[in-house]
């Protein structure tokens, strides 16, 4: 049983990263090292799709801080998708829909890399 | 009326409201899981729950990070009582001091702002909790209180 894993899709210069299960102060270090090797990679554009994050807390959000400035001055950026309701909730209170683009399904977040290489 | 009876002699048993985890992030599923198990037994509605537990998570972790500085084999004990509508969870450890009036709440247009990492698990508790309460006793343990009230 694994309570948090990520997995990866490339659209184009486009990465797709899905979370899955439950991501608190234990499992943060699991989502750090999958953005670690993005960064690498030279990998900047990201799409994170959240349809099957279940459960997160500030030490998960708190992962996303630690990386956005670095996509975004490399022309990336972490653009978020498809969370449910109870996990909007909690980046909401935060104040991260200022912050962060989110997008109700994974193929218009992608597209939007598109819109802005033109 | 009869099935709220019920769950409250479900919840009742004083034996069963007390878990004692060592401080590890592994844990964390650990105490979710109790924190849940008596929150549904109160009778709170599921988001009601999820913030409840939320909270615990977040008040465990900053235990584990500051009081222990992320040492894995020191005591946290969490235990859960009830008074009318009141659901409070107790969690002590015997970590670090600190200064509770520290823990000012929190700008969040300032964090914003900044970019900060940390911190947001304060305002997070304070945001889903009805109250929260810290006591920190010089070298002795530090306590906080959560407490959350049962729509009538």
């Amino acid at each position: 049983m694994t309570e948090f894993n990520t997995s990866i899709k490339n659209i184009g210069d486009v990465t797709v990263v899905y979370l899955n299960g439950f991501l608190d102060a234990h499992t943060a270090p699991v989502l750090e090292n999958t953005f670690s090797d993005l960064v690498e990679q030279n990998k900047f554009k990201l799409v994170v799709n959240l349809k099957d994050l279940i459960y997160i807390s500030s030490a998960g959000l708190g992962v996303f801080m630690a990386f956005i400035e670095k996509m975004r001055e490399n022309k990336g950026d972490i653009k978020l998708t498809s969370m449910n309701e109870k996990v909007f909730n909690i980046f909401d209170l935060l104040g991260f829909p200022l912050l962060y683009e989110i997008f109700d399904n994974e193929e218009d977040a992608v597209k939007k890399y598109g819109g802005e290489k033109k | 009326m009869v099935e709220k009876k019920n769950r409250m002699s479900n919840f009742g048993n004083t034996n069963n409201n007390k878990l004692v985890v060592k401080s590890s992030t592994a844990n964390l599923i650990t105490i979710r899981k109790f924190i849940n198990n008596k929150a549904s037994l109160f009778g709170f509605s599921k988001d009601e729950i999820e913030d409840i537990v939320l909270s615990v998570d977040e008040a465990c972790t900053n235990i584990i990070e500051h009081s222990y500085n992320s040492k894995p084999n020191f005591d946290i004990e969490i235990s859960v009582t009830f008074s009318k509508n009141k659901f409070i969870v107790k969690i002590v450890d015997y970590g670090e001091s600190f200064e509770p009036n520290s823990l000012k709440d929190m700008d969040i247009e300032l964090y914003r702002k900044q970019r900060r990492v940390g911190g947001l698990g304060v305002y997070l508790m304070k945001t889903l909790m009805d109250d929260v309460k810290y006591t920190s006793v010089k070298n002795k343990y530090n306590q906080v209180l959560l407490t959350k009230k049962l729509a009538q």
